[in-house]
């Protein structure tokens, strides 16, 4: 049966004091690979485990599978797939994919390599001549969020409302009701409908209109599985933003972090830009941005390592612990951009693994090569950095680097 | 000397001979130089040209996507073998360690790897196998050859069986618009191979995309025209059917002719070895310098009551091969057995079709997951009460749970519920064929304990 771990390391975990260096914890946590907490809910540590029950048709994202369903943040709004189970969360997901990648739309990421270009481009030259810069605010955040917006479709004038309300919306998704102001909360539950309404209003006009952005071809897609509804269409847009917009402000910032703290890497890159792709398949090992699934459902009793996870249990699954898991991983904490067999998570896996990861990859691939390549001689300003309050979605707040000879 | 010494000399200048230049045997060759073989490598091959990859030559050659010049299997390392292509092998001399081939040469080696294959089975009347526009597809060339037929836009095409090939073949001619025929002696497509309760979804399928399906049929004579040239059909029930092109898919003969006299326990079901892939003797003693993979390799399985197996599966063909290169170089007490769950694919139709087991070893088959109907399930296979493999139309992301629950002897039907499981969940009879109808289209093939 379960042995309960190491009371209070998922507390400590989550405590903000340990944003900046989680993997200890992480490697205490593993010494017990399912554990069952206070609560009954159960905690996942390991890499088999955590992929083997990824890979469990009994394993739930629906809220509804849970014994003890969690508050909504929004009543009566269609869910995005991600939080939906098969067979719904496949026929959306493939609907979805038709317009996104293989095999119907095979050339979508290739294509918008001059757009990601020129947009890293543009961000760098603004701040070229500065001798600080912070590689989160100035350079990292309004990147995926444009490359976002010119994938959907949203009118250039309409993207920096859009800016607005993905920021509000993830400053609420960390609410902590004792110390955060209700107004934090509120800002994003606007947002949110505000997002949603505006989304609304640029399905409605593609109507009878085809076009090639995705708002377009969703809007008159004539594929097997018919058309989405119009709230399915503004969910599925609204999760591409939101999912898509800190996961890849992270792993930008995250990926310079790493590389000034691997100053030798850092050099390697300036002169092999092919070290890119495997170097951020390492980054998404070794820091990645999801470090945590919240929350999961035992849909039916669920087994994994002889533990038996009742059904209705909610379950975590600590995705970064097991992408450090010397188990599955040869000297885990070592960044090697040169490691073979890299199947980390980084991107989850199973049936939800990340929609949008040949996006992001690519996004982050451009994003570090040509910050490489353009600053002169960077050095961090703090190491740590200051770290945003989630532990599920971990980054640095700030990364101020400073370059050139001063 | 030591026999840790005998290796580390074997291992410096041994001598070392593949037959068999294709999938398993460049795998091996690059195994063995990764393990450190620093001797003599000699490649045999009865095809000229450097070894290429054959699942692509069922689909993407055939609807012109790929030309079949680009199927090349890429290198992982230069493996600075003898390559001594275009000539098969003709003999095997134990006594003395030689290869014999078909053109009289003979080449001695110290630890021997066959990994010959198998070929197409060709049309059973010689004659009307020779007829202009009748095809098997097994090599580049035979693709390339049924490609230009089919670009020719021919009035119909013929396919005689419907194992994973044919159907393949068939999908490839309707992507073309081409009409098509397919003639089937068993109750449905791939029954022989997943069994009668899928094989109906295959029917299905084929019948969805404008297939002409035509089961329980034979086809008993290919009748030529005036110019050698094939154009009509001939079934057992006395119909007929007027087409251009003749694609026989009745499956495949393992190359172990040339092992006849060699005293290697080798015949139509492949070589006998035990799971380190050392082939067996007539006797059933392990050789320890002769050793067999890929498909025409058969092999004990502990997840299948340790029968011998052959499986004309790819991921086998490369497992199999690592096995026996390490096996060649290694010292006995450091030998891998080759355990892994059997995996094999299919695309046919648009639909991604995976198996992890062997659904050939099963008495009963439930659908867990999705819908017959709707062409997207996962269906687990049972035998005597325990779960022994599983088939995915378009839901392959699941199939690593069910590797687990082979691999863990879980009992069957699996009992819990999933978000997707169908409204019916009693498991059915696995409906497969007769053993004799087992050897046409199944890509696993359960051979029994002996010879």
């Amino acid at each position: 049966m379960t042995t309960t771990e190491t009371p209070g390391t998922l507390r400590r975990i989550f405590d903000y004091s340990a944003r900046a260096d989680p993997y200890p914890l992480y490697a205490e946590l593993r010494e017990t690979p399912v554990a069952l907490q206070e609560d009954g809910s159960y905690v996942i540590s390991t890499y088999r485990e955590i992929t083997d029950i990824l890979h469990d048709p009994h394993l739930s994202s629906d809220v509804r599978s849970l014994s003890r369903p969690m508050p909504a943040l929004e009543d009566g709004v269609t869910t995005a797939f991600i939080k939906r189970d098969p067979p719904e969360h496949d026929r959306l997901r493939r609907m979805a994919m038709r317009h996104f990648g293989p095999p119907h739309s095979p050339g979508l990421v290739a294509g918008m390599e001059s757009d990601l270009t020129a947009a890293v481009g543009s961000l760098i030259d603004d701040f070229a001549g500065k001798e600080r810069i912070d590689v989160v605010d100035d350079f990292a955040c309004p990147f995926p969020v444009t490359v976002t917006c010119h994938l959907l479709g949203v009118p250039r004038e309409e993207e920096p409302r859009f800016h607005v309300w993905v920021n509000d919306i993830m400053n609420s998704v960390d609410y902590d009701p004792e110390t955060d102001p209700r107004e934090k909360l509120d800002k994003g539950v606007q947002a949110r409908k505000d997002l949603r309404r505006n989304l609304g209003g640029l399905v409605e006009q593609r109507h009878g209109r085809p076009g090639d952005d995705l708002l377009a071809r969703l809007a008159n897609d004539d594929g097997p599985d018919g058309r989405m509804t119009d709230e399915e269409i503004v969910a599925t847009a609204k999760l591409l933003l939101i999912a898509g917009h800190e996961t890849v402000v992270n792993l930008i910032a995250n990926g310079m972090l790493t590389l000034l703290r691997h100053p030798q890497v850092l050099e390697r890159l300036r002169h092999e830009p092919d070290l890119v792709a495997p170097l951020v398949e390492e980054l998404l090992r070794y820091e990645p941005s999801v470090h945590i699934i919240p929350w999961r459902a035992a849909y039916s009793d669920i087994t994994v390592a002889d533990t038996v996870i009742p059904k209705g249990s909610q379950i975590m699954l600590m995705l970064a612990s097991g992408s450090r898991d010397p188990k599955r991983f040869h000297d885990p904490d070592r960044f090697d951009p040169d490691r073979r067999d890299n199947q980390h998570l980084g991107f989850g896996s199973g049936i939800h693994s990340c929609f949008g990861g040949a996006l992001a990859r690519r996004e982050t691939q451009i994003a570090l090569t040509e910050l490489v390549r353009r600053l002169v001689r960077p050095r961090l300003v703090a190491d740590p950095p200051p770290y945003r309050p989630s532990p599920v979605l971990r980054g640095p707040m700030h990364l101020d680097v400073e370059q050139g000879d001063g | 000397m030591t026999s840790a010494d005998t290796l580390r000399a074997f291992k410096r200048d041994g001598r070392i001979v593949v037959v068999g230049a294709s999938l398993a045997g460049l795998r091996a060759a690059e195994a063995l130089r990764a393990e450190g073989f620093t001797g003599s490598l000699t490649m045999i091959g009865d095809e000229l040209g450097e070894p290429y990859d054959r699942p692509p030559l069922s689909k993407q050659v055939l609807t012109g996507w790929v030309p079949a010049g680009n199927t090349t299997l890429p290198r992982r390392r230069v493996i600075d073998a003898e390559w001594l292509l275009g000539v098969p092998a003709s003999g095997l001399d134990l006594a003395t360690n030689h290869v014999r081939l078909a053109d009289g040469r003979e080449v001695p080696f110290d630890r021997l790897l066959i990994a010959t294959g198998v070929r197409a089975r060709p049309w059973f009347v010689e004659s009307e196998a020779a007829l202009n526009r009748v095809f098997v597809v097994r090599t580049r060339e035979h693709a390339e050859s049924l490609r230009r037929a089919l670009a020719a836009g021919p009035s119909r095409v013929l396919i005689v069986g419907a194992g994973f090939t044919g159907s393949e073949i068939a999908s490839a001619c309707r992507a073309r618009e081409l009409p098509v025929t397919v003639a089937e002696l068993g109750a449905a497509p791939l029954a022989g191979a997943l069994g009668a309760v899928i094989g109906e979804v295959a029917a299905d399928l084929q019948r969805t995309h404008g297939v002409d399906l035509r089961c329980g049929v034979k086809v008993t004579r290919l009748e030529g025209d005036a110019q050698g040239r094939f154009r009509r059909a001939h079934f057992d029930d006395g119909g007929t059917i007027d087409a251009e092109v003749a694609v026989v898919a009745l499956g495949s003969i393992r190359n172990t002719e040339w092992l006849r006299e060699s005293g290697l326990a080798a015949g139509v079901w492949g070589i006998a070895c035990d799971s380190g892939c050392h082939a067996l003797d007539i006797n059933g003693r392990a050789n320890d310098d002769v050793f067999a993979a890929g498909d025409v390799a058969r092999c004990p399985h502990p997840l299948y009551e340790y029968r011998l197996i052959s499986l004309e599966h790819w991921a086998n063909a490369v497992e199999q091969a690592e096995v026996a290169a390490h096996n060649m170089v290694s010292p006995q007490a450091d030998h891998w057995p080759h355990l892994s769950t059997p995996l094999f694919w299919s695309i046919q139709f648009g639909v991604n079709i995976k198996s992890v087991g062997v659904p050939t070893f099963a008495d009963e088959v439930v659908v867990t997951q999705g819908s017959l109907d709707d062409h997207r399930f996962v269906a687990a296979y049972g035998y005597r009460g325990r779960v022994t493999a599983a088939v995915s139309f378009d839901n392959a992301k699941w199939l690593r749970h069910y590797r687990r629950l082979i691999e863990t002897a879980a009992p069957f039907p699996p009992r819990c519920p999933t978000p997707d499981q169908p409204t019916d969940v009693h498991p059915a009879p696995v409906g497969l064929p007769g053993p004799s109808l087992l050897a046409q289209g199944a890509t696993a093939v359960v051979t029994g304990r002996t010879r």
